[in-house]
């Protein structure tokens, strides 16, 4: 079992003939993953790695003869909110947006209309999802040999607002023999299309996962929004958070953002000390170190070290 | 991006918001012209980009057009926490009868605008919000769809306002609203909005500010209508030497994407760190471990050698830097053996010994085979994915103490 | 003082220094730049050879065993 994605999962690439795409393109076929076509306006009638191109989603989707499941969409940021929409009216329900420096105001309609149409964004500013062995969408791990060096079949689920970090925590659980059960790169905005507590009842509902592992910095209020959720909702899923940027707490580093333009702390609730007190008080784990990761989660999963 | 209350005020009067008659002043006379022209008592308010200015004195009361010049050139000479004023606000002193407090920020868990309304104005609304929840009236507004009067006017009404204050209130809060969403704004409020004896409303004070990833896209609001120059970037603080360097070098080379920061740090280790949440781990694991960190930088999206190298040597050329610690999470894009020659290069070329150098490099991921056999040929101390980010990061700090407990 | 040619030397063989088409077809396939079309003579740009990504193009596009590529850091030679 995994969350989101199997290995069913079709899904096609917005903007597939940039460079980072074509890359992107060639490490997920090679994973196994069920591409069955790419949009780039004007390229009708290319091929990317054998992936047909086209003009327009209705298009892909026609070729393909059913419903697509899945996008890759990554367009220039000006161009981003119409990929998406595209996509969402086009009927496709999980649209991975990898572009970063989108204005929030685009964010929050992609997300609207998405909401509407029973769709789920994730990202943007993100490196898409991986289910161990099953599926990959988007960038997330690199390449297939590299990817499954860091990612294993397991019982934990990870949630991370940075991307190369998914990939560095998923090897550490990896390495100790725990592995991942889906991986999810939410994307470093200060509005994202997925957030934790948003999906907690996709892990929450998959009988794989055991444990969440979350990777979190200063700005925004998902975390706050994680600790309601886990108190409202009685959760059978430990969880075991590590938190970035402690140093931007500091008096000379206020009102400067650090790795993700979500960082940005725009009020008292903002900051690493305050997040981590909001966590610790909902129950979740607040490691110190990176690599206390893996020894925690078996504490909290009951296995010996 | 910050505005200037002057500004402010402009966009809040183009979205149709009532202001008063005010004057943007950078000189005594032009300020004494302004004075003259609004006939009566005025305030004169220092054009600041901070906070404060009341208690520092940027803010004073004139009964006569000669007063307001006087302290017009007062407040001009007047730095407030470090910024000199980019002029004066000349402003009518309002016969005010109740100030109020209209704002609009985004709600991230809700992703959808939040307007806020109070009827106890002039303070700080997360002040009211704290002692008198029940005068906050909130309301959320679609990204999507036109913003109706209605939903304005239902926030205001849970404050218990009414009659007349209602109806005047309504359209202030819903423009606020709509000019948020239009010009990709992230705050924008009018604190004081002020209710005069006449019983009108206007907006006495304004705060606003426009995401940077939009001001591509508000060029017309910003150039045209408020005149803003495009190197007027307003960052919190001035960039300095090595920041402009580091900018200068990635500009030159579009091959992946370097970053450096040293406003707030003052140690003797330079980081050459990446990528984004990577970075953030690794200065906590420097600092946490007793390190100081020289500067913050980032790498991504896999550079060239030049620019790899061009970013260790302006760490590297920092006062007191003794050494360099590089690291990084997982790479699967940026390349483990582009990085380990630019950053060896960086040491040869400044004439220093990689091997001494460079505390550690720890960048697992991507060509790491063959990056490892470049830091051997160079006697540099490198790890895999085994060392964690934090015992990387403590053996670089115990290395520099080490030399320094020896010296 | 910028050193190159630290980590990787290219050099080409005399029987193809002087060939036009594969001068402009090396300058073609080098993804950073160490070809150079120079009048249809091979021109190697030292501040370019360290950038090597040892992508093989260049060893494809040239008569086999005509272009030389070399790890300086292990003395192995790109095949």
């Amino acid at each position: 079992m995994s969350i989101l994605l199997t290995k069913e999962t079709t899904f096609i690439v917005q903007g597939i003939t940039g460079r980072e795409a074509v890359n992107l393109t060639r490490e997920c076929l090679d994973y196994g993953s069920k591409i069955v076509g790419g949009v780039t306006p004007g390229r009708k009638g290319r091929e990317v790695h054998g992936v047909p191109v086209f003009d327009t989603v209705a298009q892909a989707v026609e070729h393909h003869g059913a419903p697509i499941d899945g996008s890759v969409v990554t367009v220039p940021p000006a161009f981003t909110k119409d990929a998406v929409f595209e996509a969402i009216l086009n009927g496709i329900k999980l649209v991975v947006v990898v572009t970063e420096r989108i204005p929030r105001g685009d964010v929050a309609q992609m997300v609207e209309l998405a909401d509407m149409n029973g769709a789920r964004i994730i990202g943007p500013n993100c490196l898409g999802l991986i289910v161990p062995e099953v599926c990959k969408m988007g960038g997330i791990g690199g390449p297939a040999k590299d990817a499954a060096k860091a990612y294993a079949p397991g019982p934990v689920g990870v949630m991370s607002r940075s991307g190369g970090m998914t990939t560095e925590i998923s090897s550490s659980l990896t390495q100790s023999g725990l592995g991942v059960s889906t991986a999810v790169s939410i994307g470093g905005d200060a509005i994202i299309g997925s957030t934790y507590a948003e999906l907690m009842p996709y892990f929450e509902a998959d009988e794989q996962t055991k444990a969440i592992v979350i990777y979190t910095e200063p700005g925004g209020r998902m975390e706050a929004q994680l600790a309601e959720w886990v108190k409202d909702n009685n959760s059978r899923l430990p969880i075991v958070a590590f938190m970035a940027g402690k140093f931007m707490d500091d008096e000379e580093m206020k009102g400067m953002s650090f790795g993700h333009a979500g960082t940005i702390v725009e009020g008292k609730e903002d900051t690493a000390t305050e997040k981590i007190a909001r966590l610790e008080a909902a129950g979740i784990r607040v490691v110190e170190r990176i690599d206390e990761i893996p020894t925690v989660v078996k504490e909290k999963l009951g296995v010996l070290a | 991006m910050r505005f200037f209350e002057f500004e402010a005020r402009k966009i809040v009067e183009l979205a149709g918001i009532p202001v008063t008659k005010y004057g943007f002043c950078t000189t005594p006379e032009e300020a004494r012209a302004a004075a003259e022209e609004i006939g009566g008592p005025v305030v004169i308010k220092s054009q600041v980009l901070t906070g404060g200015r009341m208690k520092a004195g940027g803010v004073k009361f004139a009964d006569t057009p000669e007063e307001a010049a006087e302290h017009a050139e007062a407040i001009l000479r007047l730095e407030i926490n470090g910024h000199m004023p980019r002029g004066v606000l000349v402003d009518p002193k309002a016969e005010v009868k109740q100030e109020y407090y209209a704002g609009v920020v985004w709600d991230g868990t809700a992703k959808r605008p939040l307007m806020l309304f109070s009827d106890m104005g002039g303070i700080d609304i997360e002040e009211v919000a704290r002692t008198h929840p029940d005068h906050v009236g909130r309301g959320h507004v679609s990204n999507l769809f036109p913003i109706p009067d209605f939903e304005a006017k239902q926030a205001i009404a849970t404050t218990g306002v009414t009659g007349s204050q209602l109806n005047r209130a309504t359209p202030v809060l819903a423009r606020l609203a709509r000019l948020f969403r239009e010009n990709d704004m992230t705050l924008a409020e009018i604190n004081p909005l002020a209710e005069l004896t006449d019983g009108s409303f206007v907006a006495l004070d304004a705060h606003m500010e426009m995401e940077n990833e939009a001001v591509g896209r508000q060029k017309k609001l910003l150039r045209k209508e408020l005149r803003i120059a495009e190197d007027d970037d307003r960052e919190p603080y001035e960039h300095s030497k090595f920041e402009e360097a580091v900018a200068a070098i990635d500009a030159a080379d579009h091959r992946g994407v370097i970053q450096g920061k040293d406003h707030g740090f003052t140690g003797n280790l330079g980081l050459v760190i990446g990528a984004g949440g990577g970075s953030l781990t690794l200065t906590d694991a420097v600092r946490s471990q007793g390190g100081k960190p020289a500067n913050y930088s980032e790498i991504g999206g896999n550079p060239s050698v030049a620019k790899a190298c061009g970013l260790a040597k302006e760490v590297l050329e920092k006062d007191g830097v003794e050494k360099i610690a590089v690291m990084m999470s997982i790479v699967s894009n940026t390349r483990v053996d582009i990085v380990a020659r630019g950053v060896i290069k960086a040491c040869l070329e400044l004439g220093k010994d990689p091997g001494e150098t460079i505390a550690i490099f720890r960048i697992p991921g991507a060509w790491e085979d063959e990056g490892f056999k470049i830091l051997a040929r160079y006697g540099v101390e490198y790890c895999d994915r085994s060392v964690s980010m934090w015992e990387a990061a403590g053996r670089a700090v115990a290395k520099i103490q080490g030399e320094g407990a020896a010296a | 003082m910028p050193q190159d040619k630290v980590f990787i030397d290219v050099e080409v063989d005399a029987s193809i220094a002087n060939d036009a088409t594969v001068a402009a077809k090396l300058e073609e396939v080098c993804p950073v730049d160490i070809f150079k079309n120079a009048d249809g003579h091979v021109e190697i740009v030292d501040a370019n050879v360290d950038e090597c990504v040892l992508c093989k193009l260049c060893l494809e596009a040239a008569p086999t065993g005509t272009v030389h590529v070399r790890k300086l850091y292990d003395g192995t030679e790109l095949s």
